[in-house]
């Protein structure tokens, strides 16, 4: 489903990352972990094409299809989602809006005639349960005025709604609370298929032990130095990212 | 360039005819408003309250006038059906500068309360004109007022009297019109391809009345307008005067319109000002809030691109304490348009407890669009709470891109980030059924199919 082969990116003048190489499968959910700076968000915002960074050397494929030759929009209609760790703020955008708009422009990139009105509200009010979002804040502007857990739902609720291929989420566990941290972990398994893949960053185990992933992979200074399973996460938790550095200077 | 002698020629050839063809109570201030405007000449930029908008080269050219008052063969009512959903007005036209009076409207004013031709209204009732009339407009201040006071011939009256609050909205289309007519001499006549007018307009709100009026500027034809308005609104004790203006023209309209606002104790204005389409605009606003407790507030829109230029001029003066002043103006520039805003509140001496705010905010699309801003605060009282400020900028690149990553193409992304921007002034409005309306006509206006004006979008 992707491949990622020898991917380097900077921003400005400064290299970030240094050579990664990713496959991943239909069905599979990988962790990526590192210390902090090691490169995690960049490989995030590189894969969905966010234009402040430039990739220097390397490819990436989707589906067969170049991904650093299309532009974000269309990443995202291939089916490639990101859940941002600082997710935006858009004043007089409502959520509404806003969602129907992108699910549209998906199905008319996929030949798809508009969803219709009441079809919409009804897939809206379906997909908002999974988070346990409220039914008020779909009339709000987008992520305006939300608690730092309504942001975060919000992410998981519009991959929930884009229902895409190969979800990224960046640092969503970042300053959840326990429950919400459970609401946001059983979305994303309740929305896990056979046909679909995810890529968790995080810092922590505790997403981790939610989640299940198949391969953890840890990210240090721009490249991937290890890559394991489950219990390559517990050890990090345990012992901190020091021996790892070692390992790999 | 001497842009002010054709008028002044046109004037003194004309005089005789430009008062037959008025009211008594409009001829009485005519001469007075001549010397005023030969002693002022046209604003050049020099002029601190013109100096984003080149006057002279606007009155340069000829126009044509229609001084003998020649009817424009053109029915509005078959031409112009409003169909703004659940939104039932009492529709008046005014054509060019004349109210159109051959058909009556369908609508039922509560007793008392006028809406008619200026003039008309002028020989009626020639007590109540006389105490309103260029009161507030004064000649000696400003020479475009002088101007416009020296060649109006008509206009609109809406005359509320005391106690009475109208309830349904009145809508008044104000459409610019000049079809091919055989050829007649220049200067008198409606002809050609050009024409100029002079619009007034007189709105009194006596005590304790309520009135909400929406004048929708259009063009009916594919000519070269040069337009006029003076509004002079009086707002009683404790009345209500709601008055949305929007304009809705093409590339080829010249628009100079100053519009004086006075309020007594306890009232409250709303004045919106919405620039859809347009050639070249220049809206003045002077607010002068006599009574304690007044409020208003002051909301205006811009969309512009091409050529088009904006400038909208505001002055609120805060003569007495209590008083609240609130004023949002946002522009969207693109290609090369120009925009320019300029708001001065000024508080008086001895104005305790103003509670004043002045937001002025810009995006321009390009880098060839220019934006001039100048907010001013001026504060002579020492227990006032007052804000100032502007901003002028580009859309938010990490909402953009946070939106492409839902897959919204980047065009649609802008278009929804400006719709929103300028909706904030559109919420302003009161009237539910206007505000949606706008709403979508902003959407089509940003999505470019509203390019030129085929008539009235509101209303038709």
């Amino acid at each position: 489903m992707l491949e990622v082969k020898n991917l380097h990116a900077r921003i400005g003048d400064k290299e970030i990352l240094k050579g990664i190489d990713l496959v991943m499968k239909p069905g599979e959910t990988h962790a990526v972990m590192g210390p902090n700076g090691s490169g995690k968000s960049t490989l995030s915002a590189v894969l969905v094409g966010n234009p402040l960074y430039e990739v220097t050397e390397g490819e990436a494929q989707f589906n067969g299809k170049n991904l650093l030759e299309m532009t974000p929009d269309a990443r995202a209609n291939e089916g490639i989602f990101l859940s941002f760790q600082y997710p935006v703020e858009i004043p007089g955008v409502s959520m509404t809006n806003f969602l129907k708009t992108a699910i549209n422009e998906k199905r008319k990139y996929q030949g798809l005639p508009e969803l219709k009105a009441a079809d919409f509200m009804k897939l809206m009010n379906e997909k908002r349960q999974i988070v346990e979002l409220d039914s008020k804040f779909t009339r709000r502007s987008v992520n305006e005025g939300f608690s730092g857990g309504e942001k975060k739902r919000n992410e998981i609720f519009q991959m929930a709604m884009l229902e895409p291929k190969l979800a990224i989420l960046d640092e969503t566990d970042s300053g959840l609370d326990v429950d919400a941290m459970r609401i946001v972990a059983e979305g994303v398994n309740k929305l896990r298929t056979a046909d679909n893949c995810r890529i968790v960053i995080t810092h922590y185990d505790r997403l981790l032990e939610m989640i299940r992933p198949d391969v953890v992979h840890i990210l240090y200074n721009g490249k991937i130095v290890k890559t394991g399973g489950m219990e390559l996460a517990q050890e990090i938790q345990k012992r901190g990212y020091d021996w790892i550095k070692g390992e790999a200077e | 360039m001497n842009s002010e002698a054709q008028y002044i020629d046109l004037f003194q050839q004309c005089r005789t005819m430009i008062c037959d063809n008025s009211a008594e109570v409009m001829n009485a201030v005519r001469e007075a408003a001549f010397e005023d405007f030969q002693r002022l000449g046209l604003p050049t930029k020099k002029v601190e309250r013109y100096r984003y908008t080149d006057i002279p080269k606007i009155f340069a050219p000829d126009y044509g006038l229609n001084l003998k008052r020649l009817r424009i063969p053109v029915n509005p009512y078959d031409a112009f059906r409003c169909d703004v959903p659940n939104l039932s007005t009492n529709l008046y036209f005014v054509v060019n500068d004349m109210f159109y009076d051959e058909e009556k409207p369908k609508g039922h004013l509560p007793e008392g309360v006028v809406v008619d031709s200026l003039r008309k209204f002028s020989d009626e009732h020639p007590e109540i004109v006389s105490k309103y009339y260029g009161k507030i407009a004064k000649t000696n201040a400003d020479s475009v007022t002088a101007l416009n006071t020296m060649l109006a011939q008509d206009g609109l009256v809406v005359y509320v009297p005391k106690g009475v609050k109208v309830e349904k909205t009145v809508q008044v289309i104000n459409i610019l019109s000049l079809p091919l007519t055989p050829s007649k001499k220049r200067g008198n006549s409606p002809e050609g391809d050009s024409l100029m007018l002079n619009r007034r307009v007189l709105v009194i709100v006596e005590n304790e009345a309520q009135i909400r009026l929406l004048f929708c500027d259009h063009a009916a034809d594919d000519r070269d307008f040069l337009t006029t308005q003076v509004v002079e609104a009086f707002v009683g004790e404790e009345s209500q005067l709601e008055l949305y203006c929007l304009e809705e023209t093409h590339y080829k309209n010249l628009r100079v319109s100053n519009v004086y606002i006075e309020q007594q104790k306890n009232s409250t204005v709303k004045h919106n000002v919405i620039t859809l389409h347009n050639g070249t605009t220049r809206n003045q606003t002077d607010v002068s809030l006599l009574g304690e407790g007044a409020s208003c507030g002051l909301y205006g829109c811009v969309i512009a691109d091409k050529q088009q230029h904006v400038d909208n001029n505001t002055l609120i003066v805060h003569h007495v304490a209590q008083c609240q002043s609130n004023e949002l103006y946002k522009y969207v520039l693109d290609d090369q348009s120009v925009g320019a805003f300029a708001g001065r509140v000024l508080v008086k001496h001895g104005a305790q407890k103003t509670e004043s705010q002045m937001r002025n905010q810009n995006l321009c699309a390009t880098r060839e669009a220019r934006m001039f801003t100048q907010p001013m605060l001026e504060i002579y009282a020492d227990d006032v709470k007052c804000a100032h400020g502007s901003t002028v900028g580009q859309l938010n690149d990490a909402a953009v891109f946070y939106m492409q990553q839902r897959g919204i193409s980047l065009e649609q992304a802008r278009l929804l980030l400006q719709v929103a921007f300028i909706n904030e002034v559109i919420d302003q409005i009161e009237l539910v059924p206007l505000r949606d309306r706008l709403h979508y006509l902003v959407e089509k206006r940003f999505r470019g199919e509203l390019s030129k004006c085929e008539g009235c979008k509101l209303c038709r």
